[in-house]
């Protein structure tokens, strides 16, 4: 049964609003922490070999200097399963930017400039980091069978009979997540308490740093805290400890009873904490005259690491977005000497609906049909991928209401022939699409307080979302009470499990572990239970035999200059079908974040590898270009009068992710529209519009 | 951070004493450039001087219709000047063009002009650079160069400078005034500037304890139709991919006068003194702009990677002086 709205569907303002805004929420690296030891890392100056020699005196006799370690004084990891996380634990480079050594000093200043004395020779080896469709050695991700021959035959054939085909390739590059809180820990090692290791970490998942981390120090998981009160940020950057966070480990191992303070610098996360893998993707569309499809095919190539292997899943979009009766998606992988990509929002469904997206309008022109129109007649009745139905799609309504509240009736369905002073203009739309996912094994705990509220715990972290706001909602609606008497408590290994904040799961795994539990309360104790009465509950089953996902419509209107190329997004929109809406405020926010950030993916952003020497070279934010203020026009989110109750007892479907699912299509797709340029490789700039 | 000595000048000449007698001092001033360096180990001073709180922060008219400005003012200041905003127009607008508003806030007029050239690889300590340690090479020639010289630029070094405000003041034919232990000199801004050629771990002619003390721009009415054009590669805190400085005299249909300079071209404020001979009494056409962007352009070599670079500044300097040419008037020229 779908939860009575009171609290639920309400803007209600962050409750860790003001506090953020002032200044006084404390994050990591914020803890107040006595006499405290500042950790600065070295990274590898070679992409792949053996470090040959690596010598610390000179560090070492800087004034302020505490130690130096490397992987010769480095405490064994009792479980080095994760070559990721293997740090320091032996002299094999396998990435430039790996960490090799790292100072421990008094002051931050003190530990930078070691740092630099630290001199490191390697035996190194020729590196292989360029990733090309051309490749001998692609392979298909572990665990992955690819499709057999009949599957491919059948796909071929219906292909080449179609009426209309488009066959193109499209490129994104590698990315990063910056956010704005970079990457930071304060760990503390004490021999003599049952908890040796304290970690305030800024993570999107305090448990998950938990079951990652004590193992790999020989602790027991309650040997173990970790603690994450405010993060600025994530986006999958976060979503599981990386090999800094072992570092941080190593260092308060060195120094028992001193806390460390570790904040990886910005230049140091391009190498460090994940990225998006760049992607090659082939996509063939066989249509009949009217558009509908018969044939989809998306062969995606990604890169993934020596060290660990992460696959950029390109294909998932597109075996559920479209209807068509013979669908062929390929992914295969290059093991490089890269650092080791990992999420970044929307893994697979970002770069796979930019490919799939594109396609899609250049589909729409083949056949002489409005890219709206088009997508309409191929929405399916089934989910193509598991043939069960959907819990609600709404997908159609998403893209007329959106082509209404636009003025999508005012595109010129030729490119390059609309200009408003001297400006060509353009509009473009692409769909959204992200899966409801529930995390299983996340725990809430509700009790009954002395001062008559309810104590609502669960380990839970709000990385920016709203999550801490839109959780006290979903409780006092669940308790049938006023947002006031709920005392929500996240954020900390202490409080019962939860799973990490992504894959847009959180509030649909930690929601209804919430409901289910004071259900409990409520069945079991009442309208008026006693002081002390405690409850608890973990995340029900997901439901079985239908298919969860949001559905969205992008659109973009962007503006050349004939001259140069630059181009300028004035205004976004988005329209979504994302089940029931918790708080409408920070779900907006969510919303055009999402596509925000989509629109710096379509026009600025590119890790730019130097495939010479493995580097990242343009590593800090004044070269790796994220859309400013300046760049970001008129973005509105909104979304229909929606309620799925099958989703989950909200009705609610994740949103963190699907904002930026379609807006690089929508803002390429209006690029070719005001230029006649069709961009299939991202960044879209100024010098390749340029006439 | 390495730690280095700390002292506030007293006056310029003080400030020009201490830095001459120490080899490892440097001048301070707003820091936004310095200040990146020393974190970042490209730069290791063992003395700071800081000349920010000197008075040098005036803006005066000279007679005869020139400008004077302070070495100290800052950015956001000249930028808007009602004289600078009247006067030279291209000026304000490049200087509003540059960084961001917080930067702008703390950079000094001559800091910006002594700005290193910009390069992720000079930037970096863990690559090989000319101009960082030289005879170790260059990393940008045959890596990234979206960002690089397609002007001027040698085997040594293809780095350009980064600066808009001196684009605008090399088309304004400015004067630096600098101050040494010699005394006071007068060096015009096309001369301050250097090209990489084998040394480009020299960015200006000046030497160690040399202190730039103002700037000078000369009278010059025809830039009170001036503009500043700057494409880059998002719409605020980019360094140019191509920019143009421009101001153009009609004289019945013909070209009288004209100033241009090209930014993010070179390693220094590039003054397009060839296009500006081919635009002298020649028709003020499209066709004309084009032909003199081309002969400018004809010496250019771009790297692998920023070949698009020459038609994009052919196509913005066509676009300025089709643009400042319709404000005379010439609004029938457009495409």
């Amino acid at each position: 049964m779908t939860l009575q709205a009171n609290a639920m569907g309400t803007p209600t303002r962050r409750l860790d609003g003001a506090p953020k805004v002032t200044g006084t929420a404390p994050y990591a690296y914020e803890q107040p922490v006595k006499n405290p030891v500042y950790v600065h890392a070295v990274q590898s100056g070679v992409a792949r070999g053996t470090i040959r020699s690596i010598e610390t005196v000179a560090a070492e006799a800087v004034d302020g200097v505490v130690a130096v370690l490397t992987h010769r004084n480095a405490t064994r990891l009792a479980d080095v399963g994760d070559d990721e996380l293997a740090v320091l634990q032996s002299d094999s480079v396998a990435f430039r930017g790996q960490l090799i050594a790292a100072v421990l000093a008094e002051t931050p200043e003190a530990a930078r400039h070691a740092a630099r004395l630290i001199q490191v020779t390697y035996d190194d080896e020729p590196a292989d980091t360029e990733l090309r469709a051309d490749r001998e050695d692609l392979h298909a991700p572990e665990g992955e069978d690819p499709p057999d021959d009949r599957s491919r035959d059948e796909f071929a054939a219906a292909f080449s009979s179609a009426d209309v085909r488009v066959d193109q390739t499209y490129t994104t590059p590698m990315l990063h997540n910056n956010p704005m809180e970079p990457h930071t820990t304060v760990a503390v090692w004490d021999e003599e308490s049952e908890v040796r290791l304290t970690m305030f970490d800024s993570t999107q998942g305090v448990h998950v740093v938990r079951s990652t981390l004590a193992p790999l120090f020989g602790l027991r998981p309650e040997q173990m805290r970790v603690v994450a009160p405010h993060v600025g940020g994530g986006f999958g950057s976060k979503g599981m400890p990386h090999a800094h966070n072992v570092l941080a480990g190593l260092a308060a191992r060195a120094v028992p009873g001193r806390p460390v303070k570790y904040a990886v610098p910005r230049q140091q996360m391009y190498a460090l904490t994940g990225h998006r893998s760049p992607t090659i993707q082939r996509i063939r569309l066989g249509a009949e005259r009217d558009g509908r499809l018969a044939a989809i095919s998306h062969d995606s190539v990604e890169h993934s690491s020596t060290v660990k292997e992460f696959a950029e899943e390109c294909g998932k979009p597109t075996r559920s977005l479209y209807a068509g009766a013979h669908r062929l998606i390929t992914q295969r992988l290059a093991t490089l000497d890269v650092p080791v990509p990992s999420w970044m929002r929307a893994p697979g469904e970002c770069p796979g609906a930019f490919a799939l997206e594109v396609a899609m309008d250049e589909l729409a022109e083949a056949c002489g049909v409005d890219p709206i129109d088009l997508r309409i007649v191929n929405d399916p009745e089934l989910d193509p991928k598991t043939g069960h139905p959907w819990s609600s799609r709404r997908l159609v309504e998403c893209l007329q209401e959106g082509a209404e509240r636009f003025g999508w009736a005012a595109r010129d369905p030729e490119p390059g022939r609309r200009q408003t002073g001297g400006t060509l203009v353009g509009m473009g739309v692409a769909a959204s699409t992200y899966p409801c996912f529930r995390s299983p094994g996340s725990v809430a705990r509700i009790e009954v307080t002395d001062d008559g509220r309810y104590s609502v715990r669960i380990g839970a972290v709000d990385i920016g979302t709203g999550a801490w706001t839109a959780l006290t909602q979903i409780a006092a609606d669940a308790l049938g009470c006023d947002m006031e008497l709920v005392k929500l408590e996240i954020g900390d290994t202490d409080l019962p499990h939860a799973t990490v904040a992504g894959g847009s799961s959180g509030l649909t795994s930690w929601g209804s572990a919430i409901v289910e539990a004071a259900r409990i309360l409520r069945h079991e104790h009442g309208a008026s239970p006693r002081v002390g009465t405690t409850v608890e509950a973990e995340t029900p089953d997901k439901p079985r035999g239908v298919a969860v996902h949001s559905f969205g419509a992008q659109f973009a209107e962007v503006h050349v200059d004939p001259d140069t190329g630059e181009i300028r997004v004035p205004r976004m929109l988005g329209v979504f079908a994302v089940g029931r809406v918790i708080n409408a405020a920070t779900a907006r926010s969510q919303l055009i974040g999402g596509m925000t950030m989509g629109l710096s993916m379509a026009l600025h952003e590119v890790g730019v590898m130097d495939h010479r020497t493995g580097h990242v070279v343009n590593h800090d934010l004044a070269e790796y270009h994220i859309v400013t203020n300046a760049d970001v026009g008129d973005v509105e989110a909104t979304w229909l009068d929606d309620v799925d109750p099958q989703a989950n007892p909200m009705g609610s479907k994740g949103i963190g992710e699907i904002g930026i699912v379609g807006a690089p299509a929508a803002v390429a797709n209006a690029v070719y529209n005001a230029t006649g340029v069709r961009v299939r490789d991202l960044p879209i700039t100024a010098d390749l519009l340029l006439r | 951070m390495i730690p280095f000595d700390y002292r506030r000048a007293q006056d310029p000449a003080d400030a020009v004493t201490a830095v001459a007698e120490r080899p490892g001092a440097a001048f301070l001033a707003g820091g936004t450039n310095l200040v990146d360096h020393l974190k970042l180990g490209v730069t290791a001073p063992d003395l700071l001087v800081d000349v920010s709180r000197l008075p040098l922060d005036g803006v005066e008219s000279l007679p005869g219709g020139g400008l004077r400005i302070g070495a100290a003012v800052r950015n956001s200041d000249l930028a808007a000047h009602p004289v600078v905003r009247e006067r030279y127009p291209m000026l304000s607008r490049a200087l509003l063009s540059g960084a961001s508003g917080q930067l702008r806030n703390a950079a000094t007029t001559a800091g910006n002009l002594l700005q290193r050239t910009r390069c992720v690889y000079f930037q970096d300590v863990t690559t090989p650079c000319n101009k960082r340690d030289p005879g170790s090479g260059c990393s940008a020639i045959g890596g990234y160069t979206r960002y690089h010289a397609i002007l001027g630029a040698s085997e040594h070094c293809i780095a350009v400078h980064p600066s808009d405000m001196a684009v605008a003041m090399r088309a304004l034919d400015a004067d630096v005034i600098v101050l040494s232990q010699d005394g006071e000199r007068r060096v015009p801004l096309a001369d301050l500037h250097r090209l990489p050629g084998d040394a480009p771990h020299r960015d200006t002619v000046l030497d160690h304890a040399d202190l730039i003390t103002a700037v000078e721009l000369p009278a010059l009415p025809m830039a009170r139709r001036s503009t500043y054009r700057k494409v880059r590669d998002r719409a605020s805190y980019a360094f140019a991919l191509v920019s143009v400085a421009a101001a153009l005299e009609l004289d019945d249909g013909m070209v009288g006068d004209v100033r241009l300079a090209l930014g993010g071209v070179a390693h220094k404020p590039w003054r397009a003194s060839t296009a500006e001979e081919h635009l002298r009494g020649a028709p003020a056409t499209v066709e004309t702009f084009r032909r003199a962007a081309d002969a400018e352009l004809a010496a250019a070599q771009p790297q692998p990677g920023n070949e698009f670079k020459v038609r994009m500044a052919r196509n913005t300097i066509v676009a300025v002086l089709r643009e400042l040419a319709g404000a005379h008037g010439m609004g029938g020229e457009h495409r």
